[in-house]
């Protein structure tokens, strides 16, 4: 693809802290090379209101390579842009094209409380999976990998619902700001799995309870999450996810 | 786990949904059968609405009938309760809005508007209850003639009140309108509530998907073409 350069005109949300009540500012941005990321074109900006001597847009990032899950805008009404299975990170700029206007927003959902700008708060989403996404083993060596045997079918789709990095553009994209797809993905990937066996029931009830204290809300299956989500996960995690609950629900001793 | 926890939870009231959902769309089976008895009309033009008044008169007639209209009405209420209580609750999870709106980037417009194409049924149902459910059931009396069949008791013509009821164009356009409520209800509803209450194994879901299609298209459209069929007089009274 042809290299270009581009002018831009940017709406950013800007919110001093959770306190404050926020709003856009308008900024304009020029000679972006196509090539950039769009969390690269948001550092070229940043420079530049630092250099003025203002305050710089803040955002969340850390690995900058789509596996981490932390960078979340919600671009033009879209979370991470328009590109499919895709983060902010790398989501580049020819994506656009000269004199294009980008507003940018932070998740909304009232379980993720803006911290600042475009940064949110998703420690509910760690606090879900405190309440029952991992498995309880002994320490001490560690055993062979191929001590446990695992049908192929159920290692890949275990695989495949392991892969999400815990974004948050699920609930983003939600009308209902369900965190079902999320939530979905956790719970599968141990399900699926003989390590999960042990704590199967009480994990799926412990994290739908979790859930519900955060805050998010039901799932309809409207599939947007799934539309959006960087790494793919489907809805159909949110079915076994039901499966799971209604079984433990209806046999847990509890 | 209590069962008050069970139904509750965000998983739990969506079963709620489900369940509730699935028993109407069995009420609807049966409806639309019934109904359809007016359609024996046209293939024998002294019918005059015998099949579907008889019909209709096994439906009131019976106790155990009778005992399951107070279940089905306790499904209407259940689900159309819990329905509102989703929407609401659902829609204050996200106090601060997006200036820039997803819109239908990644689902379709129906499958969103479950809440107002309920809510359409709803309006649609009051005012089906009051041309028919009231008057077969309650005010019959002053509001239903009766007729004899093979020298047998009288029974209500419910059949020549349809008739007087589908004559005026305007009722005619409700009901067609409910019933483009309702299929776009179903398009979405039928398929959900399979996933809902836990099918994810891909053969049953692309199952559930068509069948949920079909269901949708061929119910509402029957449901449709019984007042059309009246208007236009394909299905009379002599
Ligand atoms: C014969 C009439 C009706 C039938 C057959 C029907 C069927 C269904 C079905 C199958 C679902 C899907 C449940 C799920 O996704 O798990 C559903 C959802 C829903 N229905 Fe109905 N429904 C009817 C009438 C109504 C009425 C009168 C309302 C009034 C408000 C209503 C409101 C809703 C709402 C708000 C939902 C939730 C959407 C969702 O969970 O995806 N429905 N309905
Ligand atoms: S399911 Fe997808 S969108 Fe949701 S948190 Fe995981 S990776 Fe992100
Ligand atoms: S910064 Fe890690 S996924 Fe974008």
């Amino acid at each position: 693809m042809e290299h270009y350069t581009m002018n831009l005109t940017l709406k950013v949300w800007r919110q001093k802290n959770s306190q404050e009540q926020g709003r856009f500012e308008t900024y304009q941005v020029s000679d972006i090379s196509s090539e950039m990321s769009f969390l690269e074109m948001i550092d070229v900006l940043n420079e530049r209101l630092i250099k003025e001597g203002k305050d710089p847009i803040a955002f969340d990032h850390d690995c900058r390579e789509g596996i981490c899950g932390a960078c979340s805008m919600y671009i033009n009404g879209r979370p991470n842009g328009p590109w499919h299975a895709n983060t902010t990170c790398q989501l580049h700029m020819r994506a656009y094209k000269d004199g294009d206007t980008i507003v940018v927003e932070p998740w909304r959902a009232n379980s993720f409380p803006v911290i600042k700008d475009l940064v949110v708060d998703r420690t509910s989403f760690d606090r879900i999976v405190q309440a029952g996404g991992y498995i309880s083993v002994n320490t001490g060596n560690a055993v062979d990998a191929n001590a446990m045997l695992i049908e192929k079918d159920k290692a890949d789709a275990a695989f495949a619902a392991a892969a999400c990095i815990g974004c948050g553009a699920c609930v983003a994209a939600c009308k209902n700001s369900s965190a079902m797809l999320f939530l979905s993905a956790k719970v599968s990937h141990l399900a699926l799995l003989p390590q999960g066996e042990p704590e199967r029931k009480s994990r799926v009830l412990n994290m739908v309870h979790q859930m519900d204290k955060e805050g998010f809300g039901s799932c309809t299956f409207t599939e947007a999450c799934e539309a959006v989500c960087p790494k793919e996960i489907s809805v159909t995690n949110i079915s076994r996810l039901n499966k799971e609950y209604m079984i433990a629900g209806l046999t847990e001793e509890k | 786990m209590k069962w008050s926890e069970f139904f509750t939870s965000s998983v739990g009231k969506k079963f709620v949904m489900a369940f509730t959902g699935l028993f109407l769309i069995s009420f609807l089976i049966v409806h639309v059968g019934i109904n359809a008895c007016i359609w024996a009309d046209l293939v024998d033009d002294s019918d005059n609405g015998e099949m579907f008044n008889k019909a209709a008169h096994f439906m009131g007639a019976s106790y155990v009938i009778r005992i399951m209209e107070i279940g089905l009405f306790l499904g209407f209420f259940l689900h159309i309760i819990q329905g509102y209580m989703l929407e609401f609750q659902n829609r204050a999870r996200r106090k601060k809005g997006y200036q820039v709106a997803m819109g239908s980037k990644g689902s379709a417009w129906y499958r969103k508007s479950m809440g107002l194409l309920g809510t359409l049924i709803l309006l649609f149902l009051i005012i089906h209850i009051q041309d028919f459910w009231i008057p077969s059931r309650i005010t019959y009396a002053t509001t239903l003639g009766e007729v004899t069949y093979n020298n047998g008791a009288p029974i209500h013509d419910v059949y020549t009140k349809m008739l007087l009821v589908f004559s005026q164009a305007w009722v005619v356009v409700v009901y067609v309108l409910g019933c483009f409520s309702l299929a776009w209800h179903l398009l979405h509803g039928f398929q959900s509530s399979f996933r809902t209450v836990g099918v994810h194994n891909k053969k049953y879901v692309a199952m559930a998907k068509g069948a949920g299609i079909a269901f949708s298209i061929i119910v509402p459209l029957l449901f449709a073409l019984m007042p059309i069929s009246i208007y236009f007089g394909w299905v009379n009274n002599n």
